[in-house]
């Protein structure tokens, strides 16, 4: 799922450098903007990240289905790529691809790659 | 009454629903409870609230001013959640029925580990499934107090490494076996009662979608593994559950109006040794003297299984 | 047209729930509320109220399904006691704190141990500091005025805070009394309806409540909770106007009873302060110039206006129904002592700690009460400061 990091709404920027006052914030704690944490960004947790080969893939989805942080791109039910903003670099979606004799998303090391976002 | 009209799970279809469960919650790498969450999520149409237990997804994903829920969520307190979203459920009717809000269908679904659900939760839970509110419980079992380091709860299994039932000179893990919490829901007679494994996805969105659609309360137990509470490779979570179910120590299994049926027989029953050696929680149970603890669990396990397989009709 | 009939309080009470119709009424029995919880069952049960009923297996899950009933959008109400209170303690801080408009009434009854299921004030006062506003009731009447006014209380978009309608255990809640209602109309239109502000039910625009708070914002969220029962003072006062102008019965943060030309007075919170206006009125029959202040909005503490009241007395005395052990005097006295301290004033104030447990105080009890207040007045001293009213076992030397 691909975020649009220039698009940052009130919470986000609440949450990095300017706090809100008591006065500016909704009653009781409660927060209004539904799914505000897709702005946070956990790729940069990664020592190691997915690499989606599609020639290989076979749309089986198993990916998308197991990844615990929903960063299987997929659009029109084929999977498109990896949201590396979001990322971890868990490993599950390799573990689990099913492809072989080589699988359709490999693991390498985070400092091999180029830095892309 | 048993559920009806359940389309067989399409991975194709899902994946083009709307991810009401966001990335960028703080969740370890790996953690099945996303997993599980996002699987769970996906299993109806209707519009979801959703109340969790103080826990390990409830931190992660409600870090003010940050919420990874697309649904209306509520969080009050640990052993609550039960009864937080049968108050929920009681306006729901109560406005319905009065036209305060429109006439729509809405579902009701609670999440809570086994900390806050066997034990401190349990008499909440128990409760609200007697009293017949129609939600759905998902139970997050990973063995233990995840969220606070890894301390035991009733649903630690038998020998497991935990800070509070550590292994040491004079004692080898939890020395009490585990509840069997999916019994004790299900001897309250409610609609829908299943065990369900993240590995297992078809098996469990099928389940989740009967659940939602049970007249009544329902509830599913899904063993979610955990990364530094059992010690495995963040890449090695579905693993894990998947290995839990085909060693038969997570049977997958559901009881619709009282009729229980085993839903997944392992083609091959493997030695539970395979799954405990592969976690390091269960370590110190390789060592020489404590043969007798690995005859146990196996014995266990294999008394339950034949039990359910005698009991399980279809 | 009003109705007179003769109820006890929590039937009363269950009265006013019947006519505010509560969208959901979560509650688990426990003397002496229980009356309330089974009164309004058989309403229920007849059809004569819209209320989803939840018969909850304990405190602790009724308050946490009337918060998740207030979360969702509806009008909440409960009733409990004692350890019915204590039990469900850990959630009144998290009602208040989501600021819903729950209204409970609360039966007082003491907090165990030993297991006493008479009344005092200290359940009520255990939760003082739970962020609820609370609000003491003196008789059966006030009681069931007092629920209806709560309502509008709570839900005024300034406050925003649940209302505790406090009224004493068996003494008001067991006994019978000559009681008017309003009708049903009058009841309704001054209840008004209520429009939830962040509604879980409003699944188009999904909110998420109970986020985990860092050290960042929890410290500004309590700012902006305090605002909220601070601003109540004001309202309770316009909503007691407003109430009395449709019953004739006013209702404020305080009640003075002969106090603006009276040398002594007695302050006190419930049912004892009916006691006292009797004892008063015997004291004034012989020439006594006593009064007495029975606060009524114990939260927030209305300080100015006890201040103002006690103001150029010569001696007075606070009986508080409830112990505060360690501060050697109880909670009332002490937030007595520290409005006339803040608002500069020194009036020689003595502490008794009386009918713990449902210890019958008498007029006998009080009158001694007076006696001794009467005595500073007249260039005595002051003497002990804190003390039990009519306990057995004092030293001989005047220790009790």
């Amino acid at each position: 799922m691909a975020v649009d990091k220039a698009e940052k709404t009130k919470y986000s920027q609440a949450s990095s450098r300017e706090k809100w006052g008591w006065r500016s914030i909704p009653l009781g704690g409660v927060i209004t903007e539904a799914g505000s944490a897709e702005l946070y960004q956990t790729g940069d947790w990664r020592s190691q990240r997915p690499v989606w080969h599609a020639d290989r893939c076979t749309n089986c989805m198993l990916c998308w289905v197991y990844c615990p942080d929903a960063s299987i791109k997929v659009e029109n039910g084929k999977v498109v790529g990896i949201d590396y903003y979001h990322c971890k670099g868990c490993g599950v979606c390799s573990a689990e691809c099913p492809v072989k004799p080589e699988k359709a998303i490999t693991m390498i090391d985070e400092a091999e790659a180029g830095k892309e976002g | 009454m048993a559920a009806t009209n359940i389309k067989p799970a399409n991975l194709r279809q899902l994946s083009q629903k709307e991810e009401l469960f966001t990335p960028g919650h703080r969740l370890c790498p790996g953690c099945a409870e996303g997993t599980v969450v996002r699987q769970v999520l996906k299993a109806t149409d209707y519009p979801i609230v959703v109340a969790n237990a103080t826990g390990c997804l409830e931190v992660t994903s409600s870090l003010y001013p940050f919420s990874n829920w697309r649904v209306p969520w509520l969080h009050s307190a640990f052993e609550n959640t039960a009864a937080s979203i049968g108050g929920v459920e009681a306006a729901y009717k109560s406005l319905r029925k009065q036209g305060k809000i429109p006439d729509e269908e809405i579902r009701f679904l609670a999440f809570g580990g086994d900390g806050g659900t066997y034990d401190i939760g349990l008499q909440a839970l128990s409760g609200a499934l007697e009293r017949g509110h129609r939600f759905v419980y998902v139970c997050l079992d990973n063995g233990a107090y995840m969220n606070t380091g890894i301390q035991r709860s009733g649903a630690t299994p038998f020998g497991a490494w935990t800070t509070t039932s550590p292994a040491g000179k004079a004692m080898a893990g939890k020395s009490q076996r585990r509840k069997d919490l999916t019994a004790i829901v299900a001897a309250h007679g409610i609609p829908y009662v299943a065990q369900a494994s993240p590995s297992h996805w078809r098996d469990l969105i099928t389940k989740a979608q009967k659940a939602f659609e049970a007249n009544g309360p329902a509830f599913i137990n899904v063993i979610t593994p955990c990364v530094p509470g059992w010690g495995i490779g963040a890449n090695q979570t579905i693993e894990m559950a998947r290995q839990a179910v085909e060693t038969c120590y997570w049977p997958l299994y559901e009881i619709e109006d009282g009729k229980l049926r085993v839903t997944v027989k392992p083609r091959e029953k493997k030695p539970v040794t395979d799954w405990l050696k592969g976690q390091v929680r269960f370590r110190h149970l390789f060592v020489p003297g404590n043969e007798w603890m690995l005859e146990q669990i196996q014995a266990d396990i294999d008394a339950r299984w034949e039990d359910l397989l005698k009991r399980s009709e279809g | 047209m009003a109705t007179r009939t003769a109820l006890t309080g929590n039937y009363a009470v269950a009265r006013a729930m019947k006519q505010i119709k509560p969208d959901v009424v979560a509650a688990y029995p426990i003397t002496p509320q229980t009356d309330v919880v089974e009164e309004f069952s058989q309403f229920v049960a007849d059809g004569l109220v819209p209320t989803e009923f939840v018969p909850c297996e304990s405190e602790h899950s009724a308050m946490s399904t009337c918060i998740g009933a207030a979360a969702a959008g509806a009008r909440v109400m409960t009733a409990t006691s004692s350890q019915g209170l204590a039990l469900m303690w850990e959630m009144l801080y998290i009602a208040s704190g989501y600021r819903l408009p729950i209204v409970m009434a609360l039966a007082n009854r003491a907090l165990s141990g030993p297991i006493n299921i008479h009344c005092d004030h200290s359940d009520g006062m255990g939760a003082r500091d739970s962020g609820w506003i609370q609000i003491y009731c003196k008789n059966q009447q006030e009681a069931y005025d007092t629920m209806l006014q709560a309502v509008r209380i709570a839900e005024h978009p300034d406050v925003l805070t649940p209302v505790m309608v406090c009224y004493d255990g068996f003494v008001v809640s067991h006994a019978m009394a000559s009681v008017e209602l309003l009708d049903d109309d009058q009841a309704a239109a001054f209840v008004g309806t209520y429009t939830p502000k962040y509604p879980l039910l409003d699944t188009k625009h999904p909110v998420t409540y109970g986020p985990l708070v860092l050290f960042d914002y929890y410290h500004e969220m309590k700012r902006q909770q305090v605002e909220g029962i601070l601003s109540a003072p004001p309202v309770i006062e316009e909503v007691g106007r407003q109430f009395g102008d449709v019953s004739g019965r006013y209702y404020g943060l305080v009640e003075p009873y002969r106090l603006d030309d009276a040398e002594v007075a007695v302050v006190a919170l419930g049912s004892a302060a009916s006691t006292c206006e009797v004892v008063v009125d015997e004291l004034r029959d012989a020439g006594v110039a006593a009064g007495s202040l029975r606060v009524r909005a114990f939260q927030p503490f209305p300080r100015d206006l006890v201040a103002k009241h006690l103001d150029g007395k010569k001696a007075v005395a606070v009986m508080d129904r409830a112990e505060s052990f360690g501060a050697r005097g109880g909670p009332l006295c002490t937030l007595v002592e520290a409005s006339l301290y803040r608002a500069g004033k020194n009036v020689p104030v003595v502490n008794y700690i009386y009918g713990l447990g449902g210890r019958d105080t008498t007029t006998k009890d009080i009158h001694s009460v007076y006696d001794r207040i009467i005595g500073i007045a007249r260039g005595g001293e002051v003497g002990q400061h804190y003390q039990y009213l009519s306990v057995r076992g004092g030293d001989g030397n005047g220790r009790n």
